[in-house]
């Protein structure tokens, strides 16, 4: 049996994909929690290998280590933690709205009224605010205080 | 399995990495200021300490724990991603199988890694 498809050809591609239109914010977090996601994925594969080389004992894995000494490294490992921060908060405020939480019963649109999007966006706000500050923090411990 | 199914996994599966990736990023990354709190290791990649904590059960259990979600949500959500390419349905049956192939073997590796450093 051959199963019909649901979904609409996409005709824009990748420009189409970028620019919001006329979506407000939350398309823009939306860009943002893709490219994160994807460069998380793209880390954390690597960082099985990388890690699991400890399996050859302790100079093997110091060895592997001292390859991820230079500054350029540290300054990728710390733009994983900003994606990460910022995957994790939104993911959250994802949780909460996807499941249907946050954006209000719905009604009539009868002017003036709030449509959905405008009533989460609050915990959009505090979101974003939470994941500057673990950013911030971060950033301190890379740089300042770390090793 | 149905589509919503596998969704409702990559939600839950984010919910388990944000306990477990927020400790593993807590412990690695905000080292110095937990350790000036009084808690941690003051350098938690020296390879004595990575070692001393590869043969601790709990780390060993959550890192497989994590190693599954993550490769799990990670691998769904590009899949995920590739699907709205609207390609043939051949080539999106054949990318499910070779994420999945990917994700099997992934986890297959670094589960044998903790377990063999936690065994020695
Ligand atoms: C910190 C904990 C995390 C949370 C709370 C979280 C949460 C989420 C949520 C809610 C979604 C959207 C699901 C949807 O709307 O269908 C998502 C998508 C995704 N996540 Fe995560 N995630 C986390 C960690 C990770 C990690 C570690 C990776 C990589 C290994 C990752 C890779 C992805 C990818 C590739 C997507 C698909 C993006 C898209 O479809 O646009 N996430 N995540």
């Amino acid at each position: 049996m051959k199963v019909e498809r649901l979904h609409r050809k996409n005709n824009l591609g990748l420009a189409g994909w970028i620019r919001g239109g006329r979506y407000g914010l939350e398309r823009y977090a939306y860009t943002l929690h893709r490219i994160t996601g994807l460069g998380i994925l793209l880390y954390f594969l690597l960082h099985i290998f990388a890690t699991s080389s400890r399996i050859w004992g302790p100079e093997f894995w110091e060895k592997t280590m001292d390859l991820f000494e230079k500054p350029v490294f540290k300054f990728g490992e710390y733009l994983v933690f900003v994606a990460f921060a910022y995957h994790a908060l939104n993911g959250i405020r994802l949780f909460i709205t996807e499941l249907g939480f946050g954006m209000g019963k719905p009604q009539r649109p009868v002017i003036p009224y709030k449509n959905a999007v405008r009533r989460q966006r609050p915990l959009l706000i505090v979101a974003m605010i939470i994941a500057f500050v673990l950013i911030v923090f971060g950033g301190l411990d890379f740089y300042l205080l770390g090793n | 399995m149905r589509e919503s199914k596998l969704w409702v996994y990559h939600l839950i599966a984010g919910a388990v990495i944000l306990v477990l990736l927020g400790i593993h990023m807590f412990i690695m990354h905000l080292d110095a200021i937990l350790y000036s709190l009084g808690v941690g290791s003051q350098n938690p990649i020296d390879s004595g300490v990575v070692f001393a904590r590869s043969k601790e059960l709990f780390f060993m259990i959550t890192y497989i724990i994590l190693l599954g979600t993550a490769l799990y949500h990670g691998l769904y959500g590009f899949k995920n991603i590739l699907m709205e390419l609207t390609l043939a349905q051949k080539s999106e049956k054949f990318i499910s199988g070779f994420l999945t192939l990917c994700g099997v073997l992934l986890f297959a590796y670094g589960t044998f890694a903790a377990v063999f450093v936690f065994m020695k």
